[in-house]
Protein backbone atom coordinates (compact mmCIF):
# COMPACT_ATOMS: atom_id res chain seq x y z
CA UNK A 1 0.00 0.00 0.00
CA UNK A 2 1.09 3.54 -0.63
CA UNK A 3 2.52 6.27 1.92
CA UNK A 4 1.12 9.16 2.43
CA UNK A 5 3.73 12.41 3.70
CA UNK A 6 1.31 14.87 5.87
CA UNK A 7 1.66 17.18 2.93
CA UNK A 8 -1.05 14.84 1.20
CA UNK A 9 -3.42 14.60 3.89
CA UNK A 10 -6.24 16.08 3.23
CA UNK A 11 -10.41 15.21 3.65
CA UNK A 12 -11.30 11.54 2.71
CA UNK A 13 -7.78 9.96 2.64
CA UNK A 14 -7.54 6.59 4.19
CA UNK A 15 -4.58 5.88 6.37
CA UNK A 16 -3.60 3.26 8.88
CA UNK A 17 -3.30 3.76 12.39
CA UNK A 18 -2.42 1.59 15.35
CA UNK A 19 -3.77 -1.29 13.07
CA UNK A 20 -7.11 0.77 12.12
CA UNK A 21 -8.28 2.23 9.05
CA UNK A 22 -9.26 5.79 9.43
CA UNK A 23 -10.56 8.73 7.02
CA UNK A 24 -8.88 12.05 6.89
CA UNK A 25 -11.13 14.77 8.45
CA UNK A 26 -9.70 17.81 8.88
CA UNK A 27 -5.96 18.81 8.96
CA UNK A 28 -4.15 21.65 10.24
CA UNK A 29 -0.56 22.75 10.16
CA UNK A 30 0.96 24.55 12.88
CA UNK A 31 3.93 25.89 13.16
CA UNK A 32 5.95 27.59 16.27
CA UNK A 33 7.91 30.80 14.88
CA UNK A 34 10.77 28.89 14.83
CA UNK A 35 11.09 25.31 15.22
CA UNK A 36 9.22 21.95 14.43
CA UNK A 37 6.17 22.29 12.69
CA UNK A 38 3.36 19.64 13.00
CA UNK A 39 0.22 18.60 11.50
CA UNK A 40 -2.96 18.47 13.75
CA UNK A 41 -5.34 16.08 12.29
CA UNK A 42 -8.91 15.35 13.03
CA UNK A 43 -9.10 11.42 12.04
CA UNK A 44 -12.40 8.88 11.72
CA UNK A 45 -12.28 5.61 12.56
CA UNK A 46 -13.72 3.29 10.11
CA UNK A 47 -14.32 0.97 12.41
CA UNK A 48 -16.08 2.62 15.31
CA UNK A 49 -16.84 6.31 14.01
CA UNK A 50 -15.22 8.06 16.32
CA UNK A 51 -13.10 11.03 15.61
CA UNK A 52 -10.11 11.30 17.38
CA UNK A 53 -7.24 14.34 17.06
CA UNK A 54 -3.61 13.14 16.13
CA UNK A 55 -0.62 14.82 15.45
CA UNK A 56 2.52 14.10 13.37
CA UNK A 57 5.47 15.95 12.78
CA UNK A 58 5.05 17.54 9.20
CA UNK A 59 6.49 16.09 6.46
CA UNK A 60 5.95 12.26 8.43
CA UNK A 61 4.47 9.17 6.43
CA UNK A 62 1.81 7.51 6.92
CA UNK A 63 0.60 3.97 5.60
CA UNK A 64 -1.99 4.82 3.54
CA UNK A 65 -5.43 1.97 3.98
CA UNK A 66 -6.76 -0.17 1.33
CA UNK A 67 -10.14 1.19 1.82
CA UNK A 68 -12.71 1.51 -1.22
CA UNK A 69 -16.61 2.37 -1.84
CA UNK A 70 -18.05 -0.30 -4.48
CA UNK A 71 -21.19 -0.68 -5.44
CA UNK A 72 -22.51 -4.32 -5.02
CA UNK A 73 -25.32 -6.01 -5.32
CA UNK A 74 -27.37 -7.86 -1.95
CA UNK A 75 -27.60 -11.29 -2.62
CA UNK A 76 -29.02 -13.57 0.98
CA UNK A 77 -28.69 -13.73 4.51
CA UNK A 78 -27.55 -16.93 6.08
CA UNK A 79 -28.80 -16.19 9.73
CA UNK A 80 -25.14 -14.76 10.56
CA UNK A 81 -23.48 -13.10 7.30
CA UNK A 82 -25.00 -10.84 4.41
CA UNK A 83 -23.77 -12.19 1.36
CA UNK A 84 -23.01 -9.76 -1.47
CA UNK A 85 -21.62 -10.28 -5.12
CA UNK A 86 -19.97 -7.83 -7.75
CA UNK A 87 -22.28 -7.15 -10.59
CA UNK A 88 -19.54 -7.37 -12.78
CA UNK A 89 -17.12 -9.89 -11.70
CA UNK A 90 -19.51 -12.25 -9.84
CA UNK A 91 -17.44 -12.07 -7.19
CA UNK A 92 -18.89 -12.98 -4.01
CA UNK A 93 -18.19 -11.02 0.07
CA UNK A 94 -19.74 -11.31 3.09
CA UNK A 95 -20.23 -8.69 5.66
CA UNK A 96 -20.79 -9.45 9.52
CA UNK A 97 -23.69 -8.00 11.99
CA UNK A 98 -21.16 -4.72 12.88
CA UNK A 99 -20.41 -3.93 9.56
CA UNK A 100 -24.02 -3.99 7.99
CA UNK A 101 -25.05 -2.61 11.10
CA UNK A 102 -28.43 -0.37 10.58
CA UNK A 103 -28.73 -1.28 7.18
CA UNK A 104 -29.86 -4.57 7.93
CA UNK A 105 -33.63 -3.75 7.86
CA UNK A 106 -33.25 -2.40 4.58
CA UNK A 107 -31.74 -5.02 2.42
CA UNK A 108 -34.10 -6.55 0.30
CA UNK A 109 -32.71 -8.81 -2.09
CA UNK A 110 -31.04 -7.57 -5.07
CA UNK A 111 -30.38 -4.33 -4.11
CA UNK A 112 -27.32 -2.06 -5.27
CA UNK A 113 -25.58 -0.98 -2.05
CA UNK A 114 -22.91 0.85 -1.32
CA UNK A 115 -20.02 -1.34 0.34
CA UNK A 116 -16.86 0.13 2.00
CA UNK A 117 -14.38 -2.71 2.30
CA UNK A 118 -11.11 -2.51 3.75
CA UNK A 119 -8.19 -5.14 2.49
CA UNK A 120 -11.29 -6.81 0.49
CA UNK A 121 -13.52 -6.78 3.56
CA UNK A 122 -16.79 -4.80 4.39
CA UNK A 123 -16.15 -2.78 6.74
CA UNK A 124 -19.53 -1.13 6.41
CA UNK A 125 -22.72 -1.54 4.20
CA UNK A 126 -24.92 1.96 3.08
CA UNK A 127 -28.75 0.56 1.82
CA UNK A 128 -29.79 2.48 -0.80
CA UNK A 129 -31.37 5.67 -0.45
CA UNK A 130 -34.46 4.45 -1.43
CA UNK A 131 -36.43 1.47 -0.84
CA UNK A 132 -39.84 0.16 -2.37
CA UNK A 133 -41.22 -2.56 -0.29
CA UNK A 134 -44.28 -4.01 0.39
CA UNK A 135 -46.62 -3.48 3.71
CA UNK A 136 -46.82 -6.53 5.74
CA UNK A 137 -48.75 -5.65 8.24
CA UNK A 138 -50.90 -1.84 9.45
CA UNK A 139 -53.79 -0.92 11.48
CA UNK A 140 -56.53 -0.81 8.86
CA UNK A 141 -56.93 3.09 8.50
CA UNK A 142 -59.74 5.32 8.01
CA UNK A 143 -61.15 5.24 4.47
CA UNK A 144 -61.20 8.84 3.08
CA UNK A 145 -58.40 10.39 4.80
CA UNK A 146 -55.93 11.75 2.27
CA UNK A 147 -54.59 14.29 4.40
CA UNK A 148 -51.33 12.34 5.82
CA UNK A 149 -51.51 13.98 9.01
CA UNK A 150 -50.73 11.92 12.10
CA UNK A 151 -49.89 8.61 10.38
CA UNK A 152 -49.73 4.85 12.19
CA UNK A 153 -46.73 2.27 12.17
CA UNK A 154 -46.49 -0.17 9.12
CA UNK A 155 -44.29 -3.10 9.14
CA UNK A 156 -42.59 -4.15 5.79
CA UNK A 157 -41.25 -7.11 4.35
CA UNK A 158 -37.76 -6.67 5.50
CA UNK A 159 -39.19 -6.10 9.23
CA UNK A 160 -38.40 -1.90 9.19
CA UNK A 161 -41.17 -0.26 10.95
CA UNK A 162 -41.80 3.25 9.34
CA UNK A 163 -44.66 5.39 10.24
CA UNK A 164 -47.34 5.61 6.99
CA UNK A 165 -50.44 7.91 6.27
CA UNK A 166 -53.49 6.41 7.53
CA UNK A 167 -54.79 6.04 3.51
CA UNK A 168 -52.27 3.62 2.97
CA UNK A 169 -52.91 -0.39 3.42
CA UNK A 170 -51.25 -3.33 3.77
CA UNK A 171 -50.32 -5.21 1.22
CA UNK A 172 -49.46 -1.86 -0.61
CA UNK A 173 -45.73 -0.80 -2.23
CA UNK A 174 -44.22 2.37 -0.82
CA UNK A 175 -40.99 4.07 -0.99
CA UNK A 176 -38.40 4.86 1.66
CA UNK A 177 -35.88 6.93 2.14
CA UNK A 178 -33.32 4.84 4.05
CA UNK A 179 -31.37 7.88 5.70
CA UNK A 180 -34.59 8.93 7.73
CA UNK A 181 -36.73 6.47 7.78
CA UNK A 182 -39.56 8.00 6.19
CA UNK A 183 -42.37 7.06 4.38
CA UNK A 184 -41.96 9.25 1.12
CA UNK A 185 -45.15 7.69 -1.35
CA UNK A 186 -47.26 4.94 -2.59
CA UNK A 187 -45.86 3.23 -5.90
CA UNK A 188 -48.38 2.01 -8.15
CA UNK A 189 -47.33 -1.60 -9.38
CA UNK B 1 -13.53 32.15 -13.29
CA UNK B 2 -12.32 31.59 -9.99
CA UNK B 3 -8.88 32.42 -10.83
CA UNK B 4 -10.28 36.01 -11.46
CA UNK B 5 -11.70 36.28 -7.87
CA UNK B 6 -9.90 38.87 -5.12
CA UNK B 7 -10.42 39.98 -1.82
CA UNK B 8 -12.94 43.01 -1.23
CA UNK B 9 -11.51 45.98 -2.28
CA UNK B 10 -11.87 46.92 1.42
CA UNK B 11 -9.19 44.65 2.18
CA UNK B 12 -6.50 45.92 -0.59
CA UNK B 13 -7.00 49.32 0.57
CA UNK B 14 -6.45 48.22 4.36
CA UNK B 15 -3.67 46.87 3.11
CA UNK B 16 -2.30 49.55 0.98
CA UNK B 17 -3.58 51.98 4.04
CA UNK B 18 -0.96 49.85 6.14
CA UNK B 19 1.72 49.63 4.12
CA UNK B 20 1.74 53.59 4.19
CA UNK B 21 1.43 53.99 7.19
CA UNK B 22 4.59 51.72 8.05
CA UNK B 23 6.77 53.70 5.86
CA UNK B 24 5.38 57.26 7.73
CA UNK B 25 6.26 55.17 10.85
CA UNK B 26 9.68 54.89 9.70
CA UNK B 27 10.42 57.96 7.97
CA UNK B 28 9.26 59.90 10.52
CA UNK B 29 12.00 57.49 12.95
CA UNK B 30 14.93 58.15 10.39
CA UNK B 31 15.51 54.46 9.32
CA UNK B 32 16.08 53.92 5.93
CA UNK B 33 13.60 51.84 3.66
CA UNK B 34 16.24 49.16 1.94
CA UNK B 35 15.87 46.12 -1.25
CA UNK B 36 18.07 43.65 -1.20
CA UNK B 37 18.39 40.11 -3.14
CA UNK B 38 15.37 37.82 -3.15
CA UNK B 39 17.67 35.36 -5.38
CA UNK B 40 21.16 33.94 -3.48
CA UNK B 41 23.71 31.53 -4.07
CA UNK B 42 23.34 30.93 0.00
CA UNK B 43 20.35 29.65 1.24
CA UNK B 44 19.35 29.92 5.18
CA UNK B 45 21.15 26.32 7.25
CA UNK B 46 17.65 26.04 9.97
CA UNK B 47 16.41 22.44 9.35
CA UNK B 48 12.88 23.31 9.52
CA UNK B 49 12.96 25.81 6.81
CA UNK B 50 12.83 24.94 3.54
CA UNK B 51 13.98 26.86 0.81
CA UNK B 52 12.89 27.06 -2.67
CA UNK B 53 15.21 26.18 -4.87
CA UNK B 54 16.11 27.60 -8.49
CA UNK B 55 18.59 28.01 -11.28
CA UNK B 56 20.27 30.78 -13.17
CA UNK B 57 21.20 30.03 -17.24
CA UNK B 58 22.03 33.05 -18.30
CA UNK B 59 25.23 34.87 -18.98
CA UNK B 60 27.78 36.09 -16.31
CA UNK B 61 29.62 34.79 -13.30
CA UNK B 62 26.30 33.28 -11.73
CA UNK B 63 25.84 30.80 -14.55
CA UNK B 64 24.34 27.66 -14.36
CA UNK B 65 24.32 28.06 -10.63
CA UNK B 66 21.61 26.64 -8.20
CA UNK B 67 20.02 29.91 -6.80
CA UNK B 68 17.52 29.57 -3.55
CA UNK B 69 14.96 32.25 -2.68
CA UNK B 70 15.07 33.71 0.44
CA UNK B 71 13.37 32.85 3.55
CA UNK B 72 14.01 36.29 4.92
CA UNK B 73 15.87 39.13 4.07
CA UNK B 74 17.85 39.02 7.22
CA UNK B 75 21.65 37.99 5.68
CA UNK B 76 21.89 41.08 3.22
CA UNK B 77 20.26 43.32 5.77
CA UNK B 78 22.71 42.68 7.70
CA UNK B 79 25.63 43.20 5.53
CA UNK B 80 24.60 46.69 4.66
CA UNK B 81 24.31 46.98 8.39
CA UNK B 82 28.11 46.16 9.06
CA UNK B 83 29.03 48.30 5.55
CA UNK B 84 27.50 51.30 8.09
CA UNK B 85 24.25 51.91 6.60
CA UNK B 86 22.30 52.63 10.31
CA UNK B 87 19.01 51.51 11.24
CA UNK B 88 17.24 49.79 7.85
CA UNK B 89 14.05 48.40 6.98
CA UNK B 90 12.31 46.41 4.22
CA UNK B 91 9.14 45.14 3.16
CA UNK B 92 10.14 42.21 1.41
CA UNK B 93 8.19 39.34 -0.17
CA UNK B 94 9.62 35.85 1.12
CA UNK B 95 9.28 32.15 -0.06
CA UNK B 96 9.20 28.67 1.79
CA UNK B 97 8.71 25.57 1.03
CA UNK B 98 6.28 23.39 2.75
CA UNK B 99 4.65 25.99 4.45
CA UNK B 100 0.88 26.09 4.01
CA UNK B 101 -2.23 26.34 6.52
CA UNK B 102 -4.70 28.73 7.45
CA UNK B 103 -1.95 30.51 9.17
CA UNK B 104 0.86 30.06 6.85
CA UNK B 105 0.92 31.10 2.91
CA UNK B 106 4.22 29.73 1.61
CA UNK B 107 4.88 33.03 -0.01
CA UNK B 108 4.13 35.90 2.17
CA UNK B 109 5.38 39.82 3.18
CA UNK B 110 7.81 40.51 5.78
CA UNK B 111 8.05 43.84 7.62
CA UNK B 112 12.01 43.68 8.64
CA UNK B 113 13.85 46.23 10.94
CA UNK B 114 16.86 46.56 12.57
CA UNK B 115 18.22 49.46 15.05
CA UNK B 116 21.55 49.88 15.45
CA UNK B 117 22.39 50.84 19.16
CA UNK B 118 18.99 48.68 20.51
CA UNK B 119 18.80 45.78 22.74
CA UNK B 120 15.58 43.59 21.95
CA UNK B 121 14.41 44.71 25.21
CA UNK B 122 14.46 48.16 23.63
CA UNK B 123 13.22 46.69 19.94
CA UNK B 124 10.09 45.15 21.74
CA UNK B 125 8.90 48.72 22.49
CA UNK B 126 9.52 50.35 19.08
CA UNK B 127 7.20 46.90 17.95
CA UNK B 128 4.60 48.17 20.57
CA UNK B 129 4.67 51.24 19.18
CA UNK B 130 3.98 50.25 15.66
CA UNK B 131 1.82 47.62 16.26
CA UNK B 132 -0.15 49.92 18.45
CA UNK B 133 -0.28 52.90 15.90
CA UNK B 134 -1.38 49.95 12.58
CA UNK B 135 -4.28 48.54 14.74
CA UNK B 136 -5.81 51.74 16.18
CA UNK B 137 -9.15 52.26 15.33
CA UNK B 138 -9.00 48.65 13.70
CA UNK B 139 -8.62 46.20 16.90
CA UNK B 140 -8.97 47.51 20.31
CA UNK B 141 -6.08 46.30 22.20
CA UNK B 142 -5.40 45.97 26.54
CA UNK B 143 -1.82 46.79 28.01
CA UNK B 144 0.76 44.98 26.65
CA UNK B 145 2.12 41.08 28.32
CA UNK B 146 5.30 40.36 28.59
CA UNK B 147 6.60 36.90 29.89
CA UNK B 148 9.78 35.09 29.48
CA UNK B 149 9.84 31.74 27.72
CA UNK B 150 10.67 30.50 31.70
CA UNK B 151 7.84 32.36 33.12
CA UNK B 152 5.40 30.83 30.24
CA UNK B 153 6.61 27.03 30.37
CA UNK B 154 6.27 27.57 34.26
CA UNK B 155 2.87 28.97 34.44
CA UNK B 156 1.44 26.36 32.44
CA UNK B 157 3.16 23.34 33.31
CA UNK B 158 5.39 24.00 36.46
CA UNK B 159 8.22 23.07 34.31
CA UNK B 160 11.45 24.73 33.89
CA UNK B 161 12.56 24.92 30.21
CA UNK B 162 16.02 25.86 30.28
CA UNK B 163 16.36 22.42 32.61
CA UNK B 164 13.48 20.02 32.21
CA UNK B 165 14.31 16.74 30.63
CA UNK B 166 12.60 14.72 27.56
CA UNK B 167 11.28 12.57 29.99
CA UNK B 168 9.10 15.81 32.01
CA UNK B 169 8.53 16.91 29.04
CA UNK B 170 6.32 13.73 27.62
CA UNK B 171 4.60 13.57 30.87
CA UNK B 172 3.21 16.92 30.71
CA UNK B 173 2.31 15.79 27.22
CA UNK B 174 0.68 13.13 28.29
CA UNK B 175 -1.20 14.93 31.35
CA UNK B 176 -2.52 17.11 28.96
CA UNK B 177 -3.97 14.36 26.32
CA UNK B 178 -1.42 15.36 23.36
CA UNK B 179 -1.15 12.18 20.97
CA UNK B 180 2.40 11.84 20.94
CA UNK B 181 4.13 12.18 17.21
CA UNK B 182 5.96 9.44 16.18
CA UNK B 183 9.56 9.45 15.44
CA UNK B 184 10.03 12.03 18.46
CA UNK B 185 13.64 12.30 19.63
CA UNK B 186 14.59 11.02 22.49
CA UNK B 187 17.55 13.30 23.23
CA UNK B 188 16.67 16.92 21.97
CA UNK B 189 14.05 18.73 24.51
CA UNK B 190 13.22 21.11 21.35
CA UNK B 191 10.45 19.45 19.56
CA UNK B 192 8.65 18.52 22.51
CA UNK B 193 8.83 22.15 23.99
CA UNK B 194 6.93 23.26 20.68
CA UNK B 195 4.81 20.50 20.52
CA UNK B 196 3.73 21.52 23.69
CA UNK B 197 3.96 24.99 22.71
CA UNK B 198 2.00 25.04 19.66
CA UNK B 199 -1.11 22.70 21.13
CA UNK B 200 -1.27 24.46 24.39
CA UNK B 201 0.20 27.75 25.10
CA UNK B 202 0.01 29.67 21.72
CA UNK B 203 -3.50 29.72 21.58
CA UNK B 204 -4.06 31.63 24.57
CA UNK B 205 -1.19 34.37 23.81
CA UNK B 206 -2.07 37.57 23.71
CA UNK B 207 -6.16 37.35 23.81
CA UNK B 208 -7.12 41.08 23.05
CA UNK B 209 -3.76 42.25 23.85
CA UNK B 210 -0.09 42.17 22.23
CA UNK B 211 2.14 39.61 24.07
CA UNK B 212 5.67 39.47 23.85
CA UNK B 213 7.46 36.45 24.90
CA UNK B 214 11.45 36.54 25.28
CA UNK B 215 14.78 35.05 26.43
CA UNK B 216 14.49 31.69 24.88
CA UNK B 217 16.63 28.97 25.42
CA UNK B 218 20.00 28.92 23.50
CA UNK B 219 19.13 25.88 21.36
CA UNK B 220 16.20 27.93 19.99
CA UNK B 221 18.18 31.43 19.65
CA UNK B 222 18.65 31.38 15.92
CA UNK B 223 20.66 34.34 14.95
CA UNK B 224 20.32 35.77 18.64
CA UNK B 225 23.26 36.44 21.17
CA UNK B 226 23.23 34.48 24.30
CA UNK B 227 22.59 36.34 27.65
CA UNK B 228 26.41 37.17 28.77
CA UNK B 229 25.94 35.91 32.45
CA UNK B 230 23.47 33.23 31.40
CA UNK B 231 24.07 31.26 28.39
CA UNK B 232 21.21 29.07 28.78
CA UNK B 233 19.76 31.48 27.73
CA UNK B 234 19.09 33.38 23.67
CA UNK B 235 17.87 37.20 24.01
CA UNK B 236 15.40 36.30 21.45
CA UNK B 237 11.87 36.83 21.48
CA UNK B 238 8.58 36.49 19.80
CA UNK B 239 5.22 38.36 19.76
CA UNK B 240 2.04 37.03 19.66
CA UNK B 241 -1.41 38.72 19.29
CA UNK B 242 -4.96 36.64 19.69
CA UNK B 243 -2.66 33.46 19.84
CA UNK B 244 -1.09 34.16 16.67
CA UNK B 245 2.57 34.79 16.10
CA UNK B 246 3.13 37.87 14.74
CA UNK B 247 6.86 39.10 15.22
CA UNK B 248 10.00 37.23 15.97
CA UNK B 249 12.95 39.35 17.29
CA UNK B 250 16.91 39.07 18.44
CA UNK B 251 19.24 40.83 19.82
CA UNK B 252 21.40 40.06 16.84
CA UNK B 253 24.63 37.89 16.81
CA UNK B 254 27.71 39.71 16.04
CA UNK B 255 30.48 37.04 16.38
CA UNK B 256 31.33 35.44 13.57
CA UNK B 257 33.11 32.47 14.77
CA UNK B 258 29.92 31.52 17.02
CA UNK B 259 27.74 32.26 13.65
CA UNK B 260 29.74 29.98 11.74
CA UNK B 261 29.55 27.06 14.35
CA UNK B 262 25.61 27.19 14.55
CA UNK B 263 25.11 27.61 10.77
CA UNK B 264 27.72 24.24 10.73
CA UNK B 265 25.75 22.70 13.90
CA UNK B 266 22.53 23.21 11.65
CA UNK B 267 24.02 21.70 8.70
CA UNK B 268 24.77 18.78 10.63
CA UNK B 269 21.36 18.55 12.02
CA UNK B 270 19.81 18.09 8.85
CA UNK B 271 22.29 15.95 7.24
CA UNK B 272 21.30 13.27 10.59
CA UNK B 273 17.62 14.31 9.44
CA UNK B 274 18.38 12.95 5.42
CA UNK B 275 17.78 16.85 4.56
CA UNK B 276 19.64 18.86 2.07
CA UNK B 277 23.25 20.49 3.18
CA UNK B 278 22.66 24.39 2.48
CA UNK B 279 25.89 26.71 1.13
CA UNK B 280 26.35 28.90 4.08
CA UNK B 281 26.12 32.61 3.38
CA UNK B 282 30.22 33.45 3.45
CA UNK B 283 29.42 37.03 2.47
CA UNK B 284 27.50 37.48 5.93
CA UNK B 285 30.02 35.50 8.08
CA UNK B 286 32.60 38.03 6.40
CA UNK B 287 30.27 40.91 7.02
CA UNK B 288 30.25 40.03 10.34
CA UNK B 289 34.37 39.43 10.65
CA UNK B 290 34.68 42.78 10.19
CA UNK B 291 32.31 43.91 12.65
CA UNK B 292 28.66 44.32 12.85
CA UNK B 293 27.17 47.69 15.10
CA UNK B 294 25.39 46.52 18.13
CA UNK B 295 21.75 46.11 16.91
CA UNK B 296 18.38 44.35 17.52
CA UNK B 297 16.25 43.26 14.51
CA UNK B 298 12.42 41.86 13.97
CA UNK B 299 11.00 40.38 11.01
CA UNK B 300 6.84 40.71 11.14
CA UNK B 301 4.22 39.17 9.29
CA UNK B 302 2.45 41.76 7.44
CA UNK B 303 0.11 39.04 5.95
CA UNK B 304 -1.00 38.37 9.96
CA UNK B 305 -0.90 41.41 10.76
CA UNK B 306 -3.40 42.51 7.68
CA UNK B 307 -5.70 39.68 8.90
CA UNK B 308 -5.91 40.47 12.43
CA UNK B 309 -6.58 44.31 11.49
CA UNK B 310 -9.33 42.95 9.76
CA UNK B 311 -10.94 40.88 12.33
CA UNK B 312 -10.44 37.67 9.47
CA UNK B 313 -9.30 34.43 10.31
CA UNK B 314 -7.38 33.26 7.21
CA UNK B 315 -4.36 34.34 5.46
CA UNK B 316 -6.27 33.54 2.25
CA UNK B 317 -8.62 36.21 3.08
CA UNK B 318 -6.33 39.13 3.07
CA UNK B 319 -3.96 38.29 0.13
CA UNK B 320 -5.06 39.29 -3.35
CA UNK B 321 -4.54 35.89 -4.59
CA UNK B 322 -3.29 32.71 -2.04
CA UNK B 323 -1.01 30.11 -3.02
CA UNK B 324 -3.53 27.71 -4.29
CA UNK B 325 -4.99 30.30 -7.20
CA UNK B 326 -1.46 32.11 -7.85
Amino acid sequence: MATYSTNEFKGGLKIMLDGDPYTVVENEFVKPGKGQAFNRVKVRNLKTGRVIERTFKSGDTVEGADVVDVELQYLYNDGEYWHFMDPQSFEQVTADAAAVSDAAKWLKEEAICQVTLWNGVPLSVAAPNFVIMTIIETDPGLRGDTSGGGGKPATLETGAVVRVPLFVQSGEVIKVDTRTGEYVSRVKE
Amino acid sequence: MSGYKHPASGILRLRAELLAQIRAFFAAREVLEVETPMLSAAATTDPHLTSFVTAYSGPGPRHAQTLYLHTSPEFPMKRLLAAGSGCIYQIARVFRDGEAGRRHNPEFTLLEWYRVGFDHHQLMQEVTDLVTELLADRLPLAEPEWLSYQDMFERQFGLNPHQATVAQLVIATEKRRISIPPGMPKENVDPWLDLLLTHCIEPGLGQGRLCFVYDYPASQAALARLQPDNPLVGERFELYLNGIELANGFHELGDAVEQRHRFTAENAARQAQGLPVMPIDENLLMALAEGLPDCAGVALGFDRLVMLAAGKETLAEVLAFPFDRA
